[in-house]
């Protein structure tokens, strides 16, 4: 791999699309020796001891939180969380303002999910600090791909030459764009399959293919990427109910069976069971959606570790 | 009342097919005599235009002053302060003040304010509808009585189909344009940008071009039927601009302004500036194919006037989420170096056609006495310098506003001086 011969020289990780081939394997590479942490007995190293990592949560969020608080102490940086509710920014404090107070604390990282594309690269022009894209809108969610990233290595040795279906409300997922960037970055084929009622305008300008159909998109695939199809949108035109949604483009076994017969069933959750996925498949053989969770450890450990401008020869 | 003698320069005014080196003597405020070589009369000022344009003065129909209630982003004085800043000697302000200027009360105060400032004219364009409400009609006579040119509820469109129609009729009465904010909310819906590659990109939600469309569609077909008078604010798609030709060839009073942002910057703007708010505004910044339709209507005719719609924000307002910003930018005091550089240095435009689509132009559209340099008319001038190099700073701006996307832009063409029924208002001493 040509990790080997780049260095990591940004302050921030906002997105995948700024990304070139090398620092995207720069990333999973390290991703993969961090991995083993995770499986000894005592999973503490001390690489970010002594640093600062503020979680700056401004939409709900279980997984992609637990997910980086668990890196941030595996490697043993000090990390405090902060979430919208009882806030000041409830009290009318504008999010320059909050970010300025937090960045006067000195923060080594802030890692920010925030509902307004963009939010992110705001922040990253004033603070100091590095800051991680860790949602935004329906922008970017770089580590979630990176974690897609890793756990399809693991399973096909390779991005590059693989078909990569992916399924479901494309128009109001970051998961998919940053998905998209990456996986045609690394010399894969993207598919994009779903609802004309969900499909963003001129989206093969990203340079995929568009199915409208779920057949359509799996035939040949050799990764299925199920989207969450957002159930409080129901109604709101896109599709008229979750029991028709499943009918056009809920994945079942029996549609799989267009897909290779490797095919592996990826979701980056949280799931709505019998509406995008039947239970069958998503607890299946196929079915790499748990490991794609214990991946997201390592390859949060990864960035946190590249943007805390740590190198090897610091470490002790 | 003010003479002065501006001598040296090449005189533009499409208004009466003058382009040519020439003198302009102006007397008591109205302009005298136009002349290849003019002496200096006895006592008369001079002003030397030397290596500069002289045109009639610029007119903006399309600003917001923001006077009364929201003073804290410009007012009368500091919005015509930029006008003649910019080159401008008119400009006609919309309604959607605080309150809304929707009574006679709300044009006298705007006048006196103006008169008080003594910038440039101002011709204060009412509501259409009572609050802006879009439910009933507003004192459309009233308003016009007091000064009042025009009608918009600009800002926002007038949905209700109704409502249209009869202010294109009642209107008829006072020989004035119903002006709308062409833009269906329902296919806005919260929408930030134009949808398109750029909206999927960055994963903002998308306002279609088809939200403007369909309502200059509707509006045509009303305008048809009423036999009304039509403008479309800042047009901004090229199937919007398609529709007012059909119109035209259908014989109906149709006309439309293009804003100069949209002549010059497209959707990728926001990607470009990673997510800058100085690139929101409605209608949004267009396609490249968009861009491209406007120009072609300047150039062949379609498009009435470059209006800016000068949009004052105050920066802790735009300073925040993309999504939360509001909507809008300045334009007063970049229109002019941005069409000189942009459209006749860049050879896709005239300087006698870029001179009228910013004066004789918008004076016909709204009917106002301005964009000319006829004997007789009032001696409202503009004075730029061509080729003079001018870096764009923001911070500089007469405007009580910074909220441009232009800012530190380095343009060739700059406005030197503008008078004012014959008084230097721009630079002052």
């Amino acid at each position: 791999m040509t990790s080997e011969t780049i260095r990591w020289t940004r302050k921030d990780l906002l997105g995948i699309a700024e990304l070139s081939p090398a620092e995207i394997g720069l990333l999973l590479d390290t991703a993969e020796s961090f991995s083993e942490i995770g499986e000894r007995p005592i999973k503490k190293v001390p690489t970010l001891r002594g640093k600062t990592v503020i979680n700056l949560f401004f939409e709900a969020s279980t997984r992609t939180r637990s997910s980086f608080e668990i890196a941030e102490k595996r490697l043993s940086a000090d990390n405090i969380n902060f979430s919208t509710s009882g806030s000041a920014l409830e009290k009318g404090e504008s999010l320059i303002d909050t970010a300025l107070n937090l960045q006067a604390m000195a923060p080594d990282l802030v890692v920010i999910r925030h509902g307004s594309p963009g939010v992110p690269h705001m922040l990253a022009r004033r603070l100091q600090a590095g800051v991680i894209n860790a949602g935004d809108g329906a922008h970017e969610h770089p580590t979630q791909a990176l974690l897609d990233a890793f756990t399809i290595r693991r399973h096909k040795g390779r991005l590059a030459g693989l078909r990569v279906a992916i399924l479901g409300d494309i128009e109001h997922s970051r998961v998919v764009r940053s998905n998209i960037h990456l996986l045609t970055k690394m010399g894969a084929t993207v598919v994009v399959g779903g609802a004309r009622t969900l499909m963003p305008t001129a989206v093969e300008k990203l340079g995929v293919e568009v199915a409208y159909s779920l057949e359509d998109a799996l035939r040949g695939a050799d990764v299925v990427m199920m989207l969450r199809i957002q159930l409080e949108r129901q109604g709101k035109m896109s599709f008229p109910s979750a029991k028709e949604y499943f009918r056009l483009f809920g994945l079942t076994r029996e549609r799989l069976k267009l897909a290779q017969d490797d095919a592996i069933v990826m979701h980056p959750g949280p799931m709505n069971r019998g509406v995008e996925i039947a239970s069958d498949v998503a607890d299946g053989s196929r079915s790499v959606i748990l490991e794609q969770v214990t991946h997201g450890v390592s390859v949060r450990m990864a960035v946190l570790y590249l943007l805390s401008g740590v190198t090897a020869s610091e470490e002790s | 009342m003010a003479s002065l003698l501006i001598h040296g320069g090449r005189i533009v005014d499409p208004s009466q097919g003058l382009d040519g080196p020439a003198d302009l003597l102006i007397e008591d405020g109205a302009v005298a005599r136009i002349d290849g070589k003019i002496a200096k009369p006895k006592g008369v000022e001079t002003l030397d235009a030397t290596g500069l344009v002289v045109t009639p003065g610029l007119i903006d129909i399309h600003v917001h002053l923001r006077e009364p209630g929201q003073e804290y982003k410009e007012t009368v004085a500091t919005g015509t302060r930029a006008a003649a800043a910019g080159g401008f000697t008119a400009v006609a302000c919309m309604a959607n003040t605080v309150p809304v200027h929707d009574n006679r009360a709300i044009t006298e105060l705007i006048l006196l304010e103006a008169e008080r400032a003594g910038f440039a004219r101002v011709y204060p364009i009412g509501a259409i509808s009572k609050g802006m409400q879009g439910q009933e009609l507003a004192e459309i006579g009233e308003m016009v009585a007091a000064g009042a040119v025009a009608v918009s509820d600009d800002g926002l469109p007038v949905m209700n189909a109704e409502l249209m129609r009869r202010a294109l009729l009642y209107t008829q009465h006072y020989g004035i344009p119903v002006i709308q904010h062409a833009e269906d909310l329902t296919l806005t819906g919260k929408g930030v940008m134009h949808e398109g590659e750029w909206s999927t990109r960055l994963g903002l939600i998308g306002i279609p071009g088809s939200a403007e469309d369909v309502m200059v569609a509707r509006d045509l077909i009303l305008t048809e039927d009423t036999q009304g008078r039509y403008h479309v604010a800042h047009l901004s798609t090229a199937r919007s601009l398609d529709l007012v030709r059909l119109g035209r060839s259908r014989g109906l009073r149709v006309t439309c302004e293009v804003a100069p942002h949209h002549l010059i910057l497209t959707d990728e703007e926001v990607a470009k500036t990673g997510f800058s708010t100085h690139c929101k505004m409605k209608p949004p910044l267009r396609s490249s194919r968009d861009r491209e339709a406007l120009i072609q209507g300047l150039v062949d005719g379609t498009v009435d006037c470059i209006a800016s719609d000068h949009a004052p924000h105050h920066a802790d307002e735009k300073d925040v989420e993309f999504d939360k910003a509001p909507f809008g930018i300045l334009g007063l005091e970049t229109t002019l170096s941005l069409c000189l550089d942009r459209f006749v240095h860049a050879g896709l435009l005239t300087l006698p056609r870029l001179v009228e689509l910013l004066s004789t132009g918008p004076a016909r559209v709204l009917g106002l006495p301005g964009g000319t340099l006829q004997v007789g008319s009032p001696a409202d001038v503009s004075i730029f310098d061509l080729d003079g190099e001018v870096t764009i700073v923001a911070a500089d701006f007469r405007s009580k506003s910074r909220n441009t996307p232009f800012d530190g832009w380095t343009l060739r063409g700059r406005p030197v001086a503008t008078v004012l029924g014959g008084r230097k208002v721009s630079p002052l001493p």
